[in-house]
């Protein structure tokens, strides 16, 4: 029979480590056929990779600078087909419990050669991985927050982002320059972020650093209410009447400034 | 095991005789417990300053020439075996008190009770005395402190481990020769993290283990480690704890080279100014989470620790974050193994502070550490 090769896509920011699984994967060629479609130092140039060279399988290390593999994984499900995920590492760190608890596969380096074609010969079989599983696994907070455009992954850093805004069934994010739409929950989000963030209305998170100051305005039906006035971007955000102590623990942060 | 730590011969006995510590020690106990015996016979406040001059004019001429003849015994007391040295203490005390009422009964005539609640207070007062060095001396032995510095010695990540096995072997198919190379760097690495390490060794020595290690870590991190050394003037026959450095230079890999995937560079400086060796290192500040900061807190600790055990209040170790730099220094008296002075009994008679551990203590530690081996 004639098999299409699995599409290897390989994640590692040491070289050595890089060379070191292409000669296992060539050793392994001979019994499943496969090919290596790149190689990436970091997540973010992964991502940049299969955006025009799929591929089947994305072996990553777990740490990594920039964007290491966990979160590479949670990004790579915003593709159309998503590539089944397993991580490497050089070290059976606690972490990995979690990663057995959530039947998450990963090698433990140096990887042996048998066991690289083990976990090679099920990936036609394995389904991606889940998402909300991958959330539970110990990891530091993302570095970006990604949305899907015109099937190609969009990158938003953390620190770019000005507010977030649930909107019916999207949260809106909102950077200097533009806006996207994401299909997360906010809640979540807030738990994630919640150092950097503070959620000023129940629909709203706002990043700390963008808060100019608060204003108070009247309404039409002669209430008044406190508004947010942002950096970087001429809008402002309402405050709602349950989360105004958020304007006097930031206010006055803001009034040192 | 059990009986050669028990044959040590640094076993906590007798005080050191010539101590000032020791004889300051001595002169407020026994004139406190003088004070006691005086204030419970006094009979108000007066009476009290009566009994306290009685009690002085016995207690002062007894406590001060039997500390002087302790003084000039203490070699051959320190040779004998901790009873027999207890005994002759006790007996050399007991025959100045005799010596003192003889002495003052020739003035003025005294009934025999005298001599014998003399004789039993000095007995008591020196036993219990005795007793509590030796629960000092117990509480601060080599024994424990060479157990802290045990404990504290420096711990390689098993992270940098695996992925320096992982590194060599990418290397043994396209590169055979450097990948020896690379195993004979890990070879001398792993040689000083498992031995014994409680001994100071020279300054020249761990640079040159820093050197291997970042040789490894550069194996792996290629282009994005840069190392500037600046360690022309330094005295490398400097007496150092084995590990002081390279622990810091892993921290240095871990939290400022290893999260950029933008190189880096770490700076060594290692001089000599007053007679202190300085050391100061440098690498990128990564302003990362708080996960990496804990790890490198416990080394700093561990260091700090180590140089305290070894040189007291001389050593000195700060570390602060600059503009993008996290900087440590480190300060440390410089010691030789050859002490410049020629003076070999000063030499003899405190080799601790010279040079960490007495030689005794070293060589039952090494009995100790072959015992734990076999």
């Amino acid at each position: 029979m004639n098999e299409t090769p699995l599409r290897i896509l390989i994640v590692d920011d040491e070289t050595p480590a890089r060379r070191r699984l292409r000669e296992l994967l060539d050793d392994c060629a001979v019994q499943l056929p496969l090919v290596v479609v790149g190689e990436a130092t970091q997540g973010r140039e992964a991502l940049d990779l299969l955006a025009s060279a799929p591929a089947d399988l994305v072996l990553t290390d777990i740490h990594m600078p920039d964007m290491d593999g966990l979160e590479l994984a949670r990004h790579l499900l915003k593709l159309a087909h998503p590539p089944v995920v397993i991580f490497s590492t050089a070290f059976h760190e606690h972490a990995l419990q979690a990663f057995d608890v959530h039947a998450v596969d990963y090698l433990v380096k140096p990887v042996r050669v048998q066991r690289l074609l083990a976990a090679l010969q099920k990936v036609p079989k394995l389904k991606p991985l889940n998402g909300e599983r991958l959330a539970q696994l110990p990891s530091n907070a993302r570095r970006f927050l990604s949305v899907t455009e015109r099937s190609r992954v969009v990158l938003v850093p953390i620190e770019e982002v000005v507010y977030l805004k649930a909107e019916l069934k999207y949260i809106t994010i909102r950077t200097p320059d533009r806006e996207y739409l994401l299909e997360e929950s906010l809640t979540k989000l807030e738990n994630e972020f919640g150092a950097r963030f503070v959620r000023v209305h129940r629909n709203c998170l706002v990043a700390r650093e963008a808060i100019r100051g608060f204003e108070r305005r009247l309404n039409n039906d002669g209430d008044a209410h406190w508004e947010v006035i942002l950096d970087g971007i001429d809008e402002s955000l309402p405050v709602s009447r349950r989360q105004q102590s958020v304007v006097r623990e930031i206010g006055r942060e803001v009034v040192i400034d | 095991m059990r009986s050669i730590i028990r044959q040590r011969d640094d076993e906590p006995g007798l005080p050191d005789l010539r101590n000032l510590g020791t004889i300051l020690r001595v002169l407020l106990a026994v004139n406190g417990a003088a004070a006691l015996v005086g204030f419970a016979r006094a009979s108000g406040v007066g009476g009290f300053a009566a009994e306290w001059t009685t009690l002085a004019g016995v207690v002062e001429p007894h406590l001060l020439v039997e500390l002087a003849i302790l003084w000039v015994l203490a070699p051959w007391l320190a040779r004998l075996a901790y009873p027999a040295a207890v005994s002759a203490i006790v007996a050399i005390g007991v025959a100045i008190g005799i010596g003192i009422e003889a002495f003052v009964g020739t003035l003025v005539p005294q009934n025999g009770a005298v001599y014998l609640t003399h004789t039993l207070f000095t007995a008591i007062a020196t036993l219990l005395l005795l007793g509590y060095f030796r629960l000092r001396a117990k509480a601060l032995s080599p024994a424990i402190s060479e157990a802290r510095l045990q404990a504290l010695q420096a711990r390689i990540r098993p992270h940098f481990l695996f992925n320096s096995i992982n590194g060599v072997m990418s290397l043994v198919r396209s590169d055979p020769r450097r990948a020896e190379e690379a195993l004979h760097d890990m070879a001398d690495l792993f040689r000083v993290l498992m031995r014994d390490n409680r001994e100071l060794a020279p300054l020249a020595d761990e640079v040159e283990l820093c050197r291997q290690y970042l040789e490894l870590e550069k194996l792996r991190l290629g282009e994005r480690l840069g190392v500037d050394w600046n360690v022309k003037s330094m005295p490398g026959d400097a007496l150092v704890p084995p590990l002081l450095l390279q622990p810091l230079l892993e921290n240095a890999v871990y939290h400022g080279i290893e999260p950029s995937s933008a190189p880096g560079t770490i700076s060594i400086n290692i001089f000599l100014s007053r007679a202190e060796v300085h050391a100061i290192l440098r690498n990128p500040y990564q302003p990362d989470g708080a996960r990496h900061q804990r790890g490198n807190r416990m080394a700093i600790a561990n260091i700090r620790e180590r140089l305290a055990l070894h040189f007291d209040a001389e050593a000195r170790l700060e570390s602060r974050v600059l503009a993008d730099a996290y900087e440590v220094h480190i300060r440390l008296p410089y010691r030789t193994a050859t002490p410049p002075q020629p003076a070999d009994r000063a030499q003899a008679r405190a080799p601790r502070a010279d040079a960490g551990p007495s030689s005794g203590a070293r060589r039952a530690g090494l009995r100790l550490a072959g015992a734990l081996r076999s």
